[in-house]
């Protein structure tokens, strides 16, 4: 064969990073540096009340015992040098004073950084009935369709809204499902969480449009921490789309997410995220740090969350969205494509807690590494002793396009009940000469036939993406294997 | 002082005096078992939230004040041994009691095909020097079995070699009212193109409390094949603590067939390095859970160069309120092109109470490869009871039936015909064992 493969591989490891490009926006930010007064001070920018901040003041304290402790989780299968955590500005806000009513308001060089990557606000407000919680930086700074979800009485809004607008919700669910000294970064974000997207389905209400946040990271030396939480009452159903693109910096940036999610009794909820932060140049310098935690509380009987993931940035990823199956007959479901090229890093998975009786499980996780990267599927699978009849399935696939990179999988299986059936499957391997040599004996060229075969190795998942996500993936996908890959 | 930090000043003690007690030794005896001396004591007693042990405690052990084993008091007779270890190979039959090799039990028939000799009674280096195969300061029990070293098997196959009967180590604990700690060491040297197939055998005579922390280091030559099999079917208050150790040549084949069917608290380590082109390696195993058993299997297949394969199959049969560890790792190190390995953990548990913990794992480095591995966790099947029920088989003989046909797949891989077919009966006790144990409540 060729030497074209390895040849196609470099030039996608040498793409630059497409929406590299930094908005100017004046903002508003605080000194870097974690003590006291900054959490004391975004709490009171977002003019919130007492129990928060007294809730932001108890997980700072925690993880400032943990950082002194040096229990900075090291488990993982990623190296990056120690963060200076006391470096990390954590708060920063584009200045804008006046609450908007509509999009013509916002400031155009925000269009227009949002029509570079390729979501129109207006656009899709008018075409595609996607209402969008723009999160820019730390401020939400757009919001569309309010009006129409509140119609049908769901709430959706962004987190320092829902502080003030609902206090009994958040305070009620915030927490529940990720406690703030659950680990590490969660415990980060509780204390210095700036903002995130709040959502609220009532009972027996199906969402009529899929909920989406799109996240950008644009000032230099931010971390961002987001916070989302997201409700879905009795017989409640909703989609949640969260899609990410970051501009290029040379200094790496900390994002220390905490997703919650809550599905009471016959509640569904899909998740589904597309990321592609930055993920540093051709020698790992630079790119985002994807330190996240979800997980979501099947609470009710008969519930589901479903979480699908696209993972195509960021220098390196550490997640493990969750669902605990605590409700009878409840079903918890993770799909995931993760890809990384150049220097990229990946430790991604999840985590299956079976609670309650007939609670079953699906895990599909598809990794693609190329160039240098590193890709570890690391995932739990726990049957309690009361977990009668638990089912769960797992297959995790990996490809490997090139001889630098690496695959590696970590699951763990924990049975303490007889009733369950668990099945775990992993393969590695790369593309088959054979399957090559099939695909170009019909007429394919070799570029072609590796990107339909890489399409069709992720295809299970891509397919559990609602519509809008997954022309957004599959072209993701299609950029990093243009020309390349062959 | 937390008990394991207890223990382990206990166990240093010991050494310790054993070392005074021992200071006529040969020079590089003392050193090594100084050097694993001073690893163990940098390491401990391994607990829970080290990854390598987070499922099992090893506490239940290192609460037992165990003296190191001593010849026992009244002697062990071969019809004892035969009714033990069967079926028992008599034309190559090598006794160990309490750690001590005991010629008077031994077929000591004059071989030229093989050497087998005793470690204390040998009077030629060892090349690799023992000791060497193993990693102790990655594994404390090792490390201490190393420290403690007194007595152990080695074989040394010439080249070419091909022996055609199985060598079969029986190492006995006699038990006595003070628990007794043994460490018994295997050394297996296959030169070039050779053949070998040794069995090593746990029992246990009585039913004192026990523990063997043993070592087991294997060198596979170039083209050579070496195929071990470990029964360990020691009783039900016995610790017992393995490492097994093996280096693979050029071409080499070895097979390790661990079959678990006694014992209180079971650890097995398992490190398997296919250092050149070429070389094969199978590892199967079998456990079987009963009571308050703990299973607790470690292996670590290391694929260091291209053209290696290898493949595993660990069975877990849980009944009662066992425990049963699987955790396999394999690595592919980078370069290691044309690997193929492939791994399996199907395990079958029978009561309310019982409990696995399975962790396959794979760490590649390399592309142009096939790797694998499967892990299941699960019942009877329903279907297949119902169908064995409609051809008018009561249904504790179905579950009988199914239950040894699962296990039955690695039986019939063992790669002596005979022990196969002998160790049918012990089998089928020990499932009955597994099956009629109660579990909790629901």
């Amino acid at each position: 064969m060729s030497e074209s493969p390895n040849a196609e591989l470099e030039k996608l490891a040498n793409r630059e990073y497409q929406y590299g490009f930094v908005t100017d926006i004046e903002e508003d930010r605080a000194p870097p540096g974690l003590n006291e007064d900054i959490v004391r001070l975004i709490s009171s920018k977002k003019e919130e009340p007492e129990w928060l901040l007294k809730w932001r003041l108890k997980a700072l304290r925690r993880f400032l015992e943990l950082l002194e402790n040096e229990t900075e989780p090291t488990w993982s299968h990623v190296h990056y040098p120690k963060i200076d955590y006391q470096k990390i500005v954590y708060y920063s806000a584009p200045k804008q004073n006046v609450q908007l009513e509509s999009l013509d308001e916002v400031d155009p060089e925000l269009l227009a950084t949002y029509d570079k990557l390729g979501i129109s606000l207006l656009e899709q407000k008018r075409l595609s009935g996607v209402a969008v919680d723009a999160i820019f930086d730390s401020v939400s700074v757009a919001t569309t369709f309010k009006d129409e979800l509140e119609k049908q009485g769901i709430l959706f809004c962004s987190f320092s809204e829902a502080v003030r607008k609902y206090p009994d919700l958040v305070q009620k669910y915030l927490g529940s499902v990720v406690p703030y000294a659950d680990n590490f970064f969660a415990c980060l974000n509780s204390a210095v969480f700036s903002d995130g997207s709040f959502a609220y389905i009532p009972k027996g209400v199906r969402c009529p449009m899929e909920l989406s946040t799109y996240f950008r990271i644009n000032s230099a030396g931010t971390g961002q921490f987001e916070r989302t939480l997201l409700i879905a009452d009795e017989g409640a159903y909703v989609s949640y789309l969260e899609g990410c693109t970051a501009p290029q910096r040379d200094e790496n940036q900390l994002h220390a997410a905490v997703v919650e999610l809550i599905a009471l009794d016959d509640a569904t909820i899909k998740y589904s995220t597309v990321q592609n932060w930055y993920p540093g140049d051709e020698n790992g310098v630079g790119g985002i740090f994807n330190f996240v935690t979800k997980r979501g509380a099947c609470r009710g009987k008969r519930s589901k969350i479903s979480w699908t993931q696209v993972e195509t940035g960021s220098a390196i990823t550490w997640k493990y969205p969750s669902c605990i199956l605590q409700g009878d007959d409840s079903v918890g479901e993770f799909y995931s494509v993760a890809l990384t090229t150049k220097h990229q890093q990946a430790d991604t998975g999840t985590k299956m807690f079976h609670i309650g009786k007939n609670t079953r499980s699906t895990i599909i996780s598809k990794g693609i590494a190329a160039g240098h990267g590193e890709q570890s599927y690391r995932g739990l699978v726990h049957i309690g002793p009361k977990a009668e009849g638990a089912r769960n399935y797992s297959q995790c696939d990996s490809l490997l396009l090139g001889d630098q990179c690496g695959a590696h999988t970590f699951p763990y299986l924990e049975v303490e009940n007889a009733s369950a059936q668990v099945e775990h499957e992993a393969t590695t391997s790369k593309i088959g000469e054979d399957q090559l040599f099939y695909c170009r004996q019909r007429g394919l060229t070799e570029e072609d036939a590796i990107s339909m075969i890489v399409n069709g190795f992720c295809k299970e998942v891509l397919r559990e993406l609602p519509m809008e996500f997954a022309v957004e993936a599959q072209s993701l996908l299609g950029l990093s294997l243009e020309g390349s890959v062959g | 002082m937390k008990p394991l930090d207890a223990a382990r000043e206990r166990w240093i003690s010991l050494a310790e005096k054993f070392a005074a007690e021992r200071a006529d030794d040969d020079a590089w005896l003392r050193d090594l078992r100084a050097e694993s001396l001073a690893r163990f004591a940098d390491q401990g007693f391994p607990n829970t939230k080290q990854e390598e042990w987070r499922y099992t405690r090893v506490t239940p052990m290192a609460e037992v004040p165990f003296q190191l084993g001593c010849p026992a008091t009244t002697p062990v007779t071969r019809s004892a041994i035969e009714d033990k270890a069967s079926p028992v190979f008599a034309c190559s039959l090598y006794v160990f009691v309490d750690g001590r090799f005991e010629p008077a039990l031994s077929a000591l028939a004059t071989r030229t095909d093989v050497h087998v000799e005793s470690l204390r009674a040998l009077d030629t280096a060892i090349e690799p020097p023992l000791g060497s195969l193993v990693d102790t300061k990655q594994h404390p029990f090792a490390a201490l079995s190393t420290a403690l070293l007194d007595d152990g098997a080695v074989l040394r196959v010439p080249k070419g070699a091909q022996v055609t009967d199985p060598l079969h180590l029986v190492f006995v604990a006699t038990g006595s009212r003070e628990p007794r700690a043994t460490q018994p060491r295997l050394f297996i040297d296959a030169s070039e193109n050779s053949r070998v197939q040794v069995i090593q055998d746990f029992v246990s005579l009585s039913d004192d409390v026990g523990l063997t922390n043993g070592v087991s280091e294997i060198r596979v030559g170039a083209g050579a094949q070496v195929d071990l099999v470990t029964i360990q079917r020691e009783n039900a208050g016995s610790f017992h603590f393995s490492n097994v150790s093996a280096r693979l040549g050029r071409d080499a084949r070895f097979s390790h067939h661990n079959l678990t069917l006694g014992g209180r608290l079971v650890r097995n380590d398992l490190e398997v390095v296919l250092e050149e082109e070429g070389a094969d390696c199978t590892l199967n195993g079998l456990f079987i859970g009963a009571g308050e058993q703990v299973i607790d299997n470690h292996t670590l297949l290391d694929h260091a160069v291209p053209h290696g394969t290898s493949r595993q199959l660990y069975k877990g049969i849980l009944g009662g309120r066992s425990r049963g560890v699987f955790r396999g790792r394999v690595i592919v190190r980078p370069n290691a092109q044309k690997t193929v390995a492939y791994q399996s953990n199907p395990n079958l548990l029978l009561t309310t109470g019982a409990r696995v913990d399975s962790k396959p794992q794979l760490e590649i480095y390399a592309n142009d490869v096939k790797c694998g591995h499967g892990s299941s966790i699960g019942q009877l099947d329903q279907d297949a009871i119902f169908y064995l029920r409609t051809r008018a088989i009561s249904e504790p003989r179905a579950r009988q039936l199914l239950t040894r046909g699962f296990a039955q797949q690695i039986l019939a891989a063992l790669p002596v015909a005979a022990l196969t077919e002998g160790l049918h009966e012990p089998l089928g006790d020990r499932l009955a064992e597994a099956t009629s144990s109660p579990g909790s409540k629901p």
